[in-house]
């Protein structure tokens, strides 16, 4: 990471969104693509990475004309610059595999709308420097990913035995097909919700101690 | 029945493929909004209101892109119709009923950024719908979208009074509602064939 | 922020960003265009080799009321079926579409026809949304998968799926148990689109003879 900033660029910049502010687990933000793309640990992996660079691009851009835009349009104009780069995303991946652009549908589009990068936009980019900006973004869309990687294993290794596609569950392993029909995201994001405030709530007795 | 008969369409988006609980979208309302009957009735009756009018604005506009070869401005020019188009019925209804404004109100603006809203625009384009076959989509999808809601509040009315291990409080039971309801509407997969 | 922004600042600064994306987008899509093209083609390729074997290289046709015509690459006529021709430069039969109601969502499949048996040669399906584990077998199952590789389509007697093990004439499917609305789908949206397009194709081949 680059460390030319003069002030307050701290490892807080990207780490806040990988953990403490995880955009999925923490502020429950994004949940339809979350929910809708994570049957496969594949599928999990370029929703995320499309997520990402989104964030990244639209953080820089919005950063870049904070002192530009005027107030009144100022929704307005984030919504086309992300719109913008959700659509070069959605040629991106159609132009690399289609495949994974079946898979995805139309949820790549729908990045759009998800309220993780306009959160970001409006909260964060429009205050701070582009470099910050982009660390920062890059920092929320990766936590993202995570989230959707967790979700996507699970999912995948239960629903159908297998992980990115290789067979890595024994043949007499037999499959739980609920867990890659949609009742099992909502089940699976219930369950990492329950094990992180189980976790929360044992470190605070443990402090407490 | 047929695959493209505007009965089956509205069917698969009401119940088979259920916007919300099998397509997950507009789940932040949905978890959000779904707290009390009637407040989630509004919102339903709201987002269908929103869905009807965008869906007949997004395949004039298809139409347009189409034939002047503009395609990469669709998804820019759909979000861009469905924010005017919030804000054309917001005003309509402030003028024209009082009375239903001061019921929906608050929701309008939510709709926005509301994901089946700009979902149902993209999915009737890809799956290239002819203009019934939108509006019976568009119908089946917010009533999909109403009845998910309302089962979700009622459910959840009855929840505030239960006894819940604290691991599993707030999001996480509403999430395994939400799995239990989708389980359920999976159930109505072979319906009318 | 300067004070004072006048609706003409509003407009022009919306308008820049409008324009800036225009150009970005119009880029990306002439940069991706031939990319995706080359994928989409090659997609096509493979599943009218799949379901036409021993064919090497395809043509493309557009049949409608007024006869059967080769639709050159980059025309603007849009194909809707389409021809496998083998390493002799032979035509080994054509790949056609075809779509019924399933379980959950609509079945779509591509199948070969051999005009000069009069038969079905192979099938593949194009997408499904069927339960996995028992409805999606329609797609993999190698037993079901071998009613396809002679079924009679002469119309003679409509195609029909019948129960597992029940299969005793050439135009029957053997069904898979525990898939029967699936592999229904299957004998349907072959039915449907034999008694459509069978007629008319073997019609136009007479006539172009």
């Amino acid at each position: 990471m680059s460390t030319k900033e003069p002030e307050a660029m701290t490892l807080e910049t990207f780490t806040q969104g990988l953990w403490k502010d995880n955009p999925v687990f923490v502020m429950l933000l994004g949940l339809c693509p979350t929910l809708a793309v994570t049957n496969s640990a594949m599928n999990a992996l370029a929703m995320g990475l499309a997520t990402t660079f989104v964030l990244i691009a639209s953080g820089f851009l919005v950063s870049l004309l904070r002192n530009v835009i005027p107030k009144q349009v100022r929704i307005a104009s984030y919504i086309i610059i992300i719109a913008t780069f959700v659509t070069m995303a959605d040629y991106g991946i159609k132009a690399i595999s289609l495949d994974l652009y079946k898979a995805l549908g139309a949820f790549i589009q729908l990045i759009v709308v998800n309220c993780i990068i306009l959160g970001r936009a409006e909260a964060y980019a429009s205050k701070q420097t582009p470099v910050k900006s982009m660390i920062n973004g890059a920092g929320m869309g990766f936590g993202f990913t995570l989230a959707l990687l967790s979700l996507g294993v699970v999912r995948e290794i239960l629903g159908s035995g297998t992980l990115f596609g290789i067979q890595i569950m024994p043949d007499r392993f037999q499959t739980w097909s609920v867990f890659v029909l949609p009742p099992g995201g909502f089940f699976v994001l219930a369950g990492w919700l329950m094990l992180f405030t189980w976790l929360r709530e044992r470190k605070s007795k443990q402090e407490a101690l | 029945m047929d695959p493209n008969s505007p009965t089956f369409i509205f069917l698969n988006a009401f119940l088979i493929n259920n916007f919300v609980l099998a397509m997950f979208l507009g789940l932040c309302p949905f978890l959000g909004v779904s707290g009390k009957i009637k407040t989630a009735g509004n919102m339903g009756l709201a987002v269908t209101f929103v869905m009807l009018v965008s869906s007949i604005c997004a395949f004039g506009l298809n139409i347009l892109l189409t034939r002047y070869d503009l395609e990469f401005l669709r998804l820019i020019s759909y979000i861009a119709v469905i924010a005017s188009a919030v804000q054309l019925v917001e005003m309509a209804v402030k003028r024209f009923s009082p009375a239903l404004f001061r019921a929906l109100g608050i929701f309008l603006p939510l709709i926005t950024t509301n994901c089946a809203i700009l979902g149902l625009a993209l999915f009737q384009t890809a799956r290239e719908y002819t203009f019934v076959q939108s509006l019976a989509f568009a119908l089946g999808a917010g009533a999909g979208f109403t009845l998910a809601l309302l089962l979700m509040a009622g459910l959840r009315e009855k929840l505030d009074l239960a006894d819940v291990p604290s691991v599993a409080r707030g999001a996480a039971l509403s999430l395994m509602i939400a799995g239990l309801l989708s389980l359920a509407f999976m159930g109505f997969a072979g319906l009318g064939g | 922020m300067s004070a004072g922004t006048s609706s003409s600042k509003l407009v022009i600064t919306l308008g820049g960003i409008a324009v800036f994306s225009g150009v970005l987008l119009a880029l990306t899509y002439e940069i991706t265009k031939p990319m995706i093209a080359k994928n989409e083609s090659e997609a096509l390729e493979a599943a009218v080799f799949e379901v036409l074997p021993g064919a090497v290289a395809r043509e493309n046709f557009r049949l409608d009321d007024t006869g059967l015509r080769k639709v050159e690459e980059g025309s603007t006529e849009e194909p809707n079926l389409y021809a496998g021709i083998n390493e002799a430069g032979e035509r080994v039969g054509f790949a056609l579409p075809g779509e019924a109601r399933g379980y959950a969502d609509v079945v779509r499949v591509l199948y070969g026809y051999n005009p000069e048996n009069k038969q079905v040669v192979g099938l593949q399906v194009l997408s499904s949304n069927e339960t996995p584990g028992l409805g999606d077998r329609i797609e993999k199952d190698p037993a079901f998968q071998e009613n396809f590789t002679a079924l009679d389509a002469s119309l003679a007697h409509e195609i029909e799926t019948v129960k597992n093990g029940e299969k005793t004439e050439p135009w029957q499917i053997d069904g898979i148990s525990g898939a029967t609305v699936s592999s229904k789908a299957i004998g349907k949206a072959l039915r449907l689109s034999t008694n459509e397009w069978v007629p008319k194709l073997n019609a136009a081949l007479e006539a172009g003879e």
